[in-house]
């Protein structure tokens, strides 16, 4: 009996600090809610759509006629049946979101795990950098379509040079901003860590990757963007599904509101990554939050 | 407090000379400084900005290397002819200019620090002693916070618990409380105190504040303008424990006006100097 008592009781605090955390984030909710911040981006949203309608059906400015208008690509994209057989109806349009996240979760988990140890050995090795920098630097100018060539050379089938194209762009882009972040922790820390005793692998593990992980992440929310960028590029030249294939064919096949509807999607997808990647951040580096949190 | 003389901590800078670059282009730091501090003292160290204070600190503390000379800690030769730089050691922690708590680590696991990288004792001792010595320092409840919400009074007094833990023989303060006001500086150097008065290691302290250094410490050693080399060394004879009534007593004021003269006398011609070379 007193057990069961006793297990209650050692329950409580962290039931507790539960319904605390909740209560704490619907108060965070309703105040983003109240905040004018929502309604400023939702202003933003209409402010860009109403130019859209205005000017491609309204005014039918010059540039603008041959553009697929706003209803037209609404009505297409709500359609249970719809016209050019793309809409929120219908499970192709899904087949191709599935087919690029999942290219891009592969591309961008394989460019981080290499990524980020390079950009680490670059950034704390100087030997390290000798050898690798000027080539790593030589190849990271070299546009993602130029690796076109070559990736379907080297690859074969139509998935792994989709897959190669949009991993080189993200690798680069992780690896150059994990150096950068290695560079820029103050030497006092390094130095506090040598003579508190850190043998040197101690102080990358306690001091080198904690002080960059600010730019490493930094660098992952660049490495998410383009990777979705060099990801249509890869998918237009070569693939048989995914969003950047959709809007290519709907181009040569003439279904224009489909061209709208697959970049508005890519738009959507490639916000929802950035912002599960800036989450991830946030929790990793709750230490910073409260740095810029509450002034005192 | 404790009664019997400490045992370590003697630090010896034998004849220690520092020079950037070679040949002609050689610049001179720290020229032929020999500096000797007996265990448990607090030895201040005032000159004019710039004239080699902190490269001889790094040299203690195993940053940097000497050019020739030898400094000694109780009778081991940290640097010296055949081996231009120490290796940093927990034997000698450093309390930086602007503070070097790791702002990723929680105060407690920054405290912890130094005692688990060196695998000293098992993890419930260290930090067990850890939270022992936080509440000596009244720094008791802050355990789970991250130094950025701390005060920036309380970040250094945290600091310095963080070295203590290590049992140190020597202290290397350089200028840890310049970027401070002067209120919350002149706390500190009443905690600093107390702290010694638990646990008396030596200190070799950096400062560019007479009044600090006259408060503190057991000797001033005023440095030349670059190259950096002791002047004057005067011996602060007010009785410890000292509080914060001494600073208005007749004995500190002269001892004030000493150095001033003194370390006035350098900094003009360091002036001086910075003109010529333009």
């Amino acid at each position: 009996m007193s057990a069961v008592i006793e297990r209650s009781l050692a329950a409580e605090p962290p039931a507790a600090g539960q319904r605390e955390r909740v209560a704490r984030a619907a108060h965070a909710l309703a105040a983003w809610i109240a905040s004018p911040r929502p309604w400023l981006a939702l202003l933003g949203f209409v402010l860009v759509a109403g130019f859209w309608h205005l000017a491609v059906e309204v005014w039918k400015l010059p540039r603008f006629a041959g553009m697929p208008g706003l209803v037209a690509t609404w009505r297409e994209f709500t359609s249970r049946d719809p016209v050019y057989g793309l809409s929120l109806y219908t499970p192709e349009y899904y087949v191709h979101i599935l087919a690029s996240v999942r290219r891009v979760a592969e591309a961008f988990a394989l460019a981080t795990l290499l990524g980020v140890p390079l950009g680490l050995m670059l950034g704390w090795s100087r030997g390290f950098r000798e050898y690798v920098f000027p080539v790593f630097e030589m190849l990271r100018p070299i546009p993602i379509l130029a690796w076109v060539p070559l990736a379907i050379l080297m690859f074969s089938g139509t998935e792994s040079p989709v897959i190669f194209l949009t991993f080189l762009a993200s690798f680069f882009a992780t690896a150059l901003n994990t150096m950068l972040g290695v560079e820029s922790i103050d030497e006092s820390y390094v130095r506090a860590s040598r003579c508190l005793g850190a043998r040197p692998w101690q102080v990358f593990v306690h001091v080198v990757v904690p002080g960059a992980l600010p730019s490493i992440f930094t660098g992952l929310q660049i490495s998410v963007g383009v990777a979705w960028f060099s990801l249509v590029a890869g998918e237009m030249v070569s693939g048989e599904a995914g969003l950047g294939y959709v809007i290519n064919t709907s181009y040569t096949n003439v279904r224009y509101p489909t061209i709208v509807i697959g970049m508005v999607t890519l738009g959507a997808v490639g916000y929802a990554t950035s912002a599960l990647v800036r989450l991830a951040g946030r929790w990793l580096m709750r230490w910073r939050a409260r740095e810029h949190g509450d002034a005192r | 407090m404790r009664a019997e003389a400490p045992r370590r901590g003697r630090l010896s800078i034998e004849d220690v000379v520092k020079t950037y670059g070679r040949g002609e282009a050689a610049v001179a730091a720290v020229d032929h400084c020999s500096i000797e501090i007996p265990a448990g003292e607090i030895c201040m160290v005032v000159g004019p900005s710039g004239c080699g204070k902190t490269t001889l600190l790094n040299a203690i503390a195993g940053f940097h290397d000497i050019t020739s000379g030898r400094i000694v800690l109780d009778g081991e030769t940290l640097c010296g002819p055949g081996r231009p730089q120490a290796r940093p050691g927990a034997d000698r922690v450093v309390v930086f200019q602007n503070g070097a708590l790791f702002p990723w680590k929680t105060v407690l696991d920054n405290v912890c620090f130094g005692p688990r990288m060196q695998g000293r004792a098992g993890a419930r001792e260290i930090e067990q002693r850890a939270r022992a010595l936080m509440a000596e320092a009244g720094l008791a409840g802050c355990e789970r916070s991250y130094p950025a919400e701390l005060s920036s009074g309380t970040r250094r007094r945290v600091e310095i618990v963080r070295a203590l833990m290590n049992d140190p023989s020597v202290l290397l303060f350089d200028e840890p409380y310049r970027a401070l006001d002067s209120l919350t500086r002149s706390v500190m150097h009443e905690s600093l105190l107390q702290t010694w008065y638990r646990d008396p290691v030596t200190i070799f302290f950096i400062t560019h504040d007479l009044e600090e250094a006259i408060f503190l410490g057991h000797r001033l050693v005023v440095m030349t303008a670059r190259p950096c080399r002791p002047k004057a060394v005067i011996e602060i004879d007010i009785p410890h424990p000292r509080d914060y009534g001494v600073l208005t007593s007749p004995r500190f004021r002269a001892l004030m006006a000493e150095a001033s003269a003194l370390v006035r006398e350098e900094a003009e011609q360091a002036f001086a100097a910075g003109d010529a070379e333009r």
